[in-house]
């Protein structure tokens, strides 16, 4: 997320350096930031304190005093947003990093190196993406306990064989190429290969694909909070809260609605992001 | 080697590896729940924890063993169809399940038999008016309800159906189905939400299969020789997307794994998620991995069945 946004902003003109976004991906990025801003400044621009009551009527109405209402408890829902931002987007974000850094290295390793190594760790991953990412994680969080630090490395687990995948398929075709070949010839060592040959040109579709994982992530955060094993209280990410305040849902309560559109909305505007990344950036072989 | 063959070495070989994975996923079950902080056997004497009674317990429950010999005998086990007992109420695990699984495949069917020809359906016809407002529309609709949690799409169903429009009733699974009235409303919201689901991913593949067929030279072949363009999809490009249809069907259903995991949990669908997501609470550990196991196999097998069809469907590998 963040190396992609600098290039919008860093290089003085994207449009003639071809990495200009049309307006789609130029709303969800503007989302993306927004999120981004909200998740380090929430808690200071909250309204009201996200874990005080503050209200006595539960499952309260849309007012000018409370902008989402209250939840079961009677605490303000705007409030607890902003700061179950900084839950949602911090954990999937680290989970991300973890998960195509992991990914990537051993994707790249694994390209040019071959042979025996390269296929048990291929056959191992591809066994793991046997198992569906939501019951990996409702396993492990059974077993171990829900913690952050257990949540990302689960999630960074269950995301880390695709994004191997990914990677090494795109570092088996870069390693292909006459210019690899050149350098392996020039006798260049296997780290210089696979930092100075591969890896730059590998980069923008690793990012496109980082944004994509990111979405699942969040989707599997929020499903596993909305099972009560990810955030637990009195914190909450907007999985959580949506489980919190389900009951209000048959009321029509708006604690149930905010919490899903704040998550809806960044999902889909990562989507939206990714889907108009310029082709340049997206595949470098077009 | 006759070339009529290699469709079948290629099944094998993929079948090989599906139980190859399926080795490795079971260990990674097992390791995963087995190896927690805190003894299974203090857990379970909770108060009455005296050292002797905890490495009696051990002894009865094998605990003692090395834990590569326990996941053998489990995996020996569940391969002869003993799930082992439940911890926390003493009953064999394929009791538990009996009732539980034969719910969750009926709410997986019904959804099947709903959403598998609307999203044909709805996926062809995109394809065949590529970049009018019909396809834009479906386009739209699908990446959204991708790009949310399913306990969202459900939210919204029970939202639309129940609370504004008042058809159904909203988090509840009337116990008694005893008339075809009421098994449908009983089935209504978790169908809905569940279609919803795998429709999306099934739309998406579909258009994308057809599309990349319509693109052959001898569908345009088709076109130039004047065929109407409802012709040359239905006529043309299907018969020769069917593989890629169908494998994509198979792989859009993997998604109702962990769609049912949720909507089971929302709806309180008695099913197997519902009795998982149970265990966990308790951890109640045999119970946990059998369910597990139960969501892998039957991932494992669509993951597995798309593969052949797409093998068996591809008739350069025929001649």
């Amino acid at each position: 997320m963040m190396i992609e946004r600098s290039n919008a902003f860093v290089i003085p003109t994207p449009k003639r350096l071809g990495y200009s976004f049309n307006w789609v991906g130029r709303v969800g990025l503007a989302v993306i930031l927004f999120w981004a801003v909200v998740a380090i400044v929430g808690p200071w621009i909250a309204p009201h304190p996200p874990g005080e009551i503050v209200d006595w009527d539960y499952f309260g109405p849309v007012t000018a005093d409370f902008w989402m209402g209250t939840d079961y408890l009677g605490r303000d829902i705007f409030s607890r947003i902003l700061m179950g931002a900084r839950y949602t987007v911090g954990i999937a974000l680290a989970s991300v990093v973890l998960a195509c850094a992991g990914g990537v290295i051993l994707g790249m390793v694994a390209a040019v190196i071959g042979g025996w190594f390269d296929m048990i760790l291929s056959r191992l991953l591809d066994a793991f993406n046997g198992i569906p990412s939501l019951l990996f994680g409702l396993v492990v969080v059974a077993a171990v306990g829900s913690s952050i630090p257990v949540l990302i490395l689960t999630l960074a687990a269950i995301y880390l064989p695709g994004s191997y995948r990914f990677a090494r398929a795109l570092a088996v075709n870069v390693n292909a190429t006459d210019y690899v070949t050149v350098a392996r010839a020039r006798g260049e060592s296997t780290p210089y290969l696979i930092t100075r040959e591969i890896f730059p040109n590998i980069l923008g579709p690793v990012l496109a694909d980082l944004g994509l994982r990111f979405v699942f992530i969040v989707l599997v955060l929020s499903g596993l909070s909305f099972l009560g094993l990810g955030v637990q209280p009195p914190n909450a990410d907007w999985g959580a809260l949506v489980r919190e305040n389900i009951e209000g849902l048959s009321l029509g309560a708006p604690a149930v609605i905010f919490p899903s559109i704040a998550i809806a909305t960044l999902t889909i505007s990562v989507n939206m992001f990714i889907d108009n990344l310029p082709s340049k950036i997206r595949d470098r072989s077009e | 080697m006759p070339k009529s063959l290699l469709p079948w070495i290629l099944v094998s070989q993929r079948l090989g590896i599906a139980l190859l994975t399926l080795v490795i996923v079971s260990f990674a079950v097992f390791f995963a729940t087995e190896l927690l902080p805190g003894d299974v056997a203090e857990i379970l004497l909770g108060q009455a924890a005296t050292p002797e009674a905890v490495a009696g317990l051990r002894t009865a429950m094998g605990l003692d063993e090395p834990a590569m010999h326990r996941f053998v005998g489990w995996l020996v086990g569940l391969a002869g169809g003993d799930m082992g007992t439940s911890y926390v109420n003493k009953m064999a695990v394929s009791d538990l399940m009996g009732g539980r699984l034969v719910n969750s495949l009926r709410l997986a069917a019904v959804t099947t038999l709903v959403s598998v020809p609307i999203a044909l359906a709805l996926g062809i016809g995109a394809a065949m008016w590529k970049g009018s407002m019909f396809d834009r529309v479906v386009s739209v609709a699908t990446i959204s309800v991708i790009s949310v949690p399913e306990f969202m799409v459900a939210t919204l169903a029970v939202l639309i159906f129940a609370v504004w429009l008042g058809w159904l009733p909203a988090l509840a699974y009337g116990a008694n189905v005893d008339s075809w009235g009421a098994m449908l409303r009983a089935y209504a919201m978790p169908v809905i939400t569940l279609s919803f689901v795998v429709s999306a991913q099934m739309i998406r593949m579909t258009r994308a299969a057809v599309i990349e067929t319509i693109n052959t030279p001898y569908v345009e072949m088709a076109l130039l020789k004047g065929a109407s363009r409802r012709r040359m999809v239905l006529g043309h490009a299907l018969p020769n997307a069917l593989g890629p249809i169908a494998n994509a069907v198979a792989l859009s259903l993997s998604y109702l794994v962990g769609g049912v995991i949720i909507v089971e949990t929302i709806f309180n669908y008695p099913g197997v998620a519902k009795l998982m997501v149970d265990a966990v609470a308790t951890r109640d550990l045999p119970l946990i991995q059998s369910c597990a196991m139960i969501f892998c196999v039957s991932y494992l097998s669509l993951i597995t069945l798309a593969d052949l069809i797409a093998i068996l469907s591809n008739p350069r590998l025929r001649r």
